[in-house]
């Protein structure tokens, strides 16, 4: 079939428009067609292992079909979805997560006592939600996105329903969710009001246009505003960040990595499309607005996490201030942001699953989450397991060598900030404070594995299961191999840029030349702004 | 000696072999202690259980693979790392034993190392500190042997990489790979409050390399190329091509200063520096006061004064740093003498000394920088050799406190002989290294500096009366305490790794004319890049204004 498709397709024509969905049309149809198989038969534990495998089947499937298409180069005409690397880039990152998660959440649920295989079904069809996401060129698609990734993940909150907490948590998740949705909708509805259009492009246009006037429009600003808000609920940005270390604590740890690492992906890579393909007309208004979130962000999300004494909540607030940093990539407003967002996100993802992994692993049974008092002392029975979380711990913190491509994906963030047409000096220099805050807290993690003696009232903990420990194993192994020879990585995240993302007005002639040497594919045709 | 080390291609691989060396040495202490671990785990588990660390490894016999490994890896690296000695050739003023490898070129990363006369003498004098320190921890480590040894060879390839680092990516990814095995070095194997210390320590070096990072990203985006935007941090290159306006050269000399001036430590910020000095294992006070410290000063030279010689050599910056020199000066040696633990005075003294190289960097005289250079070796063996003593001291009494000793000279007369000698190097007596270099940086400085000068070497006085009179204390005065009139005196190890300290301290004293032949070049350099660069920018300025 790929064959008859010309090499920019046509979006108006719905072979090619579903063409252009094939890896998110593979996802859901595996999704129907396993539900179907989880309600064949009863539950039990094997059916819900059967189930996850044949998730990560499906989940590879649709990753063949993305790579497939990142290698072909497509591109796409006007139309409500991109067709572009940074789209597959971000997929990418989404299905690792999602077969990380679905490999954890086998071992967990055994360990939880969770026999419900819906479980991984669900994870695929909020996968598919996020895939959307990265692919959204239209408000209406990103808020489609949006619902069905968020409606999946409510339910996966609250898995393990003999839990008062999860309960708990995934209530809280469901309200402010639903809260923080109603927001987006009603910056789409205003956005709309004012350009006339929910498609990202023709906002772009309109909002460029001098003669709109469309930046002085308080109906527009109103209505970014309402978008900001609604994508920092998702994302979990200071103040819109409350909800987060009740819902990753009280969630199965598995769906807690998928929140923080997945979830936050596909809402940055919807948030910065938008921002950098509808509004960087806007710039200057929303801009302030965005870089205050990001020090906010950093600065509370780190400075509280030195207080927690819960890893899950420790590795929450470590979350929210990743968030902040992420935001500074976006704050920058430019192509080489969003690489660099795609690189952060992705190491990110690694290091966050790789330190979920170790939670999974030292969970006492029933109990759901895990105390200091568990990683007090690991080197002396598990020193593997410490020698990994240590180094997930500095690749959090953004640590050179040990911690892996941690230190790079940071520098690739400062190096676009800095090199913004607008340098966001001040930005960086945030970053790079809030992380020496945040060393306050990796730094304490790795003190009491190390330089703690094993607490005697601790048993050691039990066997961690198999695909636990090859999540540690591979996501470490891939951040220390990283951390050295990053090159491949970067060169295909910087030409994963969006192909509809515009310069910022007035400052595009000291923007940076384009980087035609690392990009081999950027010589097509139909990129608008150029 | 030369024609045979060019014949074996010295040249070409010596630079990366001194890198890769501890790390095969730290890879076959892990191998070796996973092999060992899988053997005895059982017994080992068994009997931690309880509270402690880890079990008396010296005691069981799992000691002697790992220390035996590392010290044949310290000795192997300062025997291959001597012949650079011969190799370098001390009229040449460019780097030499240059290597220049891509390494992320999307960012424009180099794999770039190579060697002036002072990383020259910074590389010998780590290969020789660490394989005295390797033997320094024989028997004073005892728990935790593999990991202990490991961590010592990688700190020591982070800390070679930092000498060598032409690239401002590579230094800093050398900077802070150095910080982690200290982490962990002070914090598992300190003292009492390692935990503290080694935090502390942690986040002080964090926040001043932290900004210094900025500053490398912003000189690297200075630098990048016009015609691909990729961006540039070679150091020749940006030494060459990158001028900023003063007002940024101020900003980013202020990120390099706090960076070094954490590590150095200058005044203020030196509060991290007796908490890990007391805290850390004796080897891990001997690394850092024989060499980390020298990362922060050789940081000045290297970087932070080169690099933004306007800010840098600006009045009101010189004088303030002036200032805290002598401050630093005048304030390690008023602390140190009244501090009741040995370890923690030499600790202060470091700060003092330190002081002196600081005051001898910023006046910038051939004579002074190159006084400084000197005070840096000499410091580190002195020091080095101090803490070592110290080292010794303590597993035999399980104590530093200078009050709990007294006459001990008539019980081991060796040990007295030679914390004697050494004290006297640290002093600066003629004769001794200590002389050679405050005595050049105060002659140097002299010219430029006078006032601060004069301050400085009144101080000397005061370094004579703590040190002298800590070992009055400790080896003359009467014997009265009974735990002291059994102490053994040094055995052959101990000995062993004395003498070649005391050989180093006697022979920079008689004879420094080699040492000093070879910094000359470098020394001269720095001078003329910072004065030519001074006054380039000086007769620009109406431009850049414009």
């Amino acid at each position: 079939m790929s064959l008859a498709m010309p090499s920019t397709l046509d979006l108006a024509r719905p072979a090619q428009l579903s063409f252009a969905l094939l890896p998110d049309l593979v996802l859901m149809a595996g999704a129907m067609i396993l539900t179907v198989w989880a309600a064949w038969r009863p539950e039990s534990r094997a059916h819900q292992r059967t189930l996850g495998w044949a998730s990560i089947v499906v989940a590879a499937l649709s990753l063949v079909a993305v790579i497939g298409f990142l290698l072909a180069g497509y591109a796409a005409g006007p139309g409500p979805v991109a067709v572009d690397p940074f789209r597959w880039m971000v997929d990418v990152v989404l299905l690792l997560g999602t077969m990380l998660t679905i490999a954890l959440g086998m071992d967990d649920n055994d360990r939880e006592g969770i026999a419900a295989p819906e479980s991984h079904v669900l994870v695929l069809l909020a996968s598919s939600g996020m895939m959307l996401l990265a692919a959204a060129r239209d408000l209406i698609i990103v808020f489609l996105g949006i619902e069905l990734m968020s409606i999946a993940v409510y339910a996966l909150a609250g898995m393990n329903r003999r839990s008062a907490r999860s309960a708990e948590g995934a209530l809280k998740y469901f309200l402010l969710g639903a809260f923080s949705t109603a927001f987006l909708l009603y910056g789409v509805a205003l956005v709309y009001g004012a350009t006339g259009t929910t498609n990202l492009q023709g906002i772009g246009a309109r909002v460029l246009d001098p003669a709109s006037g469309l930046t002085s429009s308080a109906l527009l600003l109103i209505g970014i505003a309402m978008l900001l808000v609604g994508f920092g609920f998702k994302v979990a940005t200071v103040p819109f960040h409350m909800w987060a270390p009740d819902v990753y604590d009280g969630a199965p740890s598995a769906v807690t990595a998928y929140m923080a690492a997945s979830v936050k992906t596909a809402a940055f890579a919807a948030f910065l499309r938008v921002w950098l393909e509808a509004f960087p007309g806007a710039f200057h208004v929303w801009h302030p607005a965005v870089a205050g979130l990001a020090v906010a962000t950093m600065v509370f999300g780190n400075a509280i996490g030195l207080w927690q004494r819960n890893l899950k909540r420790l590795l929450a607030y470590s979350s929210i201030g990743h968030a902040g940093y992420i935001l500074v990539a976006l704050a920058a407003g430019t192509a080489q942001g969003a690489s660099a967002l795609v690189f952060y996100v992705l190491i990110y993802t690694l290091a966050t699953f790789g330190a979920f992994a170790v939670v999974v692993a030292l969970t006492p049974r029933g109990a759901g989450t895990v105390m200091m008092d568990e990683l007090t002392g690991l080197w002396s029975v598990r020193p593997w397991m410490a020698l990994g979380m240590g180094v997930l711990m500095l690749a959090l913190l953004g640590f050179p060598i040990f911690g892996g491509a941690g230190f790079f994906a940071k520098w690739y963030i400062l190096q676009a900030a800095l090199q913004a047409p607008v340098p966001q000096t001040m930005l960086a220099v945030v970053l790079v404070l809030a992380s020496v805050v945040s060393a306050g807290y990796y730094l304490y993690v790795i003190m009491v594995m190390f330089m703690r003696p094993r607490l005697a009232a601790v048993p050691a903990p039990p066997p961690s299961g198999g695909l636990t420990r090859f999540v540690l194993v591979i996501t470490v192994v891939l951040l220390l191999v990283l951390g050295v020879v990053p090159d491949v990585v970067v060169r295909l995240t910087a030409a994963g840029r969006m192909a509809g993302a515009r310069p910022v007005p007035g400052l595009a002639a000291a923007a940076t030349p384009a980087r035609s040497d690392v990009l081999a594919s950027d010589a097509r045709p139909g990129r608008p702004g150029h | 000696m030369n024609s045979y080390l060019s014949s074996i291609g010295y040249q070409s691989w010596i630079l990366p072999a001194l890198l890769g060396i501890p790390l095969l040495g730290a890879l076959i202490i892990w191998i070796q202690g996973s092999a060992a671990a899988r053997r005895t785990a059982v017994v080992a588990d068994a009997e931690d259980a309880g509270t402690r660390m880890g079990a008396d490894e010296v005691a069981r016999g799992v000691a002697a693979a790992p220390r035996s490994i590392a010290l044949i890896t310290f000795l192997v690296e300062f025997v291959v790392s001597l012949g650079l000695w011969w190799a370098f050739d001390s009229a040449d003023a460019r780097w030499q034993f240059l290597i220049n490898l891509p390494w992320i070129p999307s960012w424009g990363v180099r794999f770039i190392i190579g060697l002036d006369g002072m990383s020259l003498m910074m590389v010998l004098l780590t290969t020789f500190i660490m394989a005295v320190a390797s033997l320094g921890s024989w028997t004073y480590i005892r728990v935790r042997t593999h990991s202990f040894y490991a961590l010592m060879l990688v700190l020591t390839t982070g800390m070679l990489g930092v000498f060598m680092s032409l690239d401002l990516f590579l230094f800093y990814v050398m900077w802070e790979v150095m910080l982690v095995p200290m982490y962990f070095i002070i914090g598992i194997w300190g003292g009492e409050r390692r935990l503290y210390a080694t935090l502390k320590f942690f986040i002080y070096t964090m926040i001043g390399s932290f900004l210094m990072l900025v500053g490398i990203i912003y000189l690297g985006l200075q630098a990048r190329s016009p015609v691909t935007g990729i961006p540039n941090f070679g150091y020749d290159f940006i030494l060459q091509n990158v001028s900023v306006t003063p007002r940024a050269a101020l900003w980013l000399f202020g990120a390099f200063f706090l960076a070094f001036a954490v590590k150095v430590p200058m005044f203020p910020f030196h509060t991290w520096l007796p908490d890990a000095h007391v805290e850390a294992p004796t080897a891990g006070s001997v690394v850092l006061a024989s060499i980390m410290l020298k990362l922060g000063t050789f940081g000045f030279l290297r970087l932070a004064v080169p690099l933004f010689p306007t800010a840098a050599m600006n009045d009101t910056v010189r004088g303030i740093i002036l200032t805290l020199a002598v401050i630093g000066i005048v304030y390690g040696a008023l602390v140190s003498m009244v501090q009741p633990d040995f370890k923690k005075l030499v600790a202060y003294s470091s700060v003092s000394h330190l002081g002196f190289v600081m005051l001898g960097i910023f006046a910038l005289t051939v004579q002074s920088v190159q006084g400084a250079l000197m005070v840096m070796i000499n410091h580190g063996i002195s020091t080095g050799a101090l803490f070592l003593l110290i080292g010794m001291m303590y597993e035999r009494r399980h104590t530093r406190l200078i009050d709990a000793y007294g006459g001990i000279a008539r019980v081991v007369p060796m040990f007295a002989a030679l914390l004697t000698l050494v004290t006297f190097s640290s002093i600066g007596l003629p004769g001794t290294n200590g002389f050679v270099g405050e005595f050049l940086v105060l002659l140097g400085s002299f010219r430029t500096a006078p006032i601060f000068t004069l301050v400085a070497t009144t101080v000397v006085i005061f370094a004579a009366a703590y040190l002298l009179w800590a070992i009055q204390r400790i080896l003359f005065n009467p014997l009265d305490k009974a735990e002291n009139e059994h102490m053994p005196d040094l055995n052959r190890r101990e000995l062993a790794l004395m003498v070649p300290l005391v050989a180093a301290i006697i022979w920079l004293g008689v004879y420094p004319a080699p040492v000093l032949r070879r910094m000359e070049t470098s020394a001269e350099r720095f001078v003329s890049v910072v004065q030519a660069r001074t006054a380039a920018t000086m007769a620009s300025r109406p431009e850049v204004a414009r």
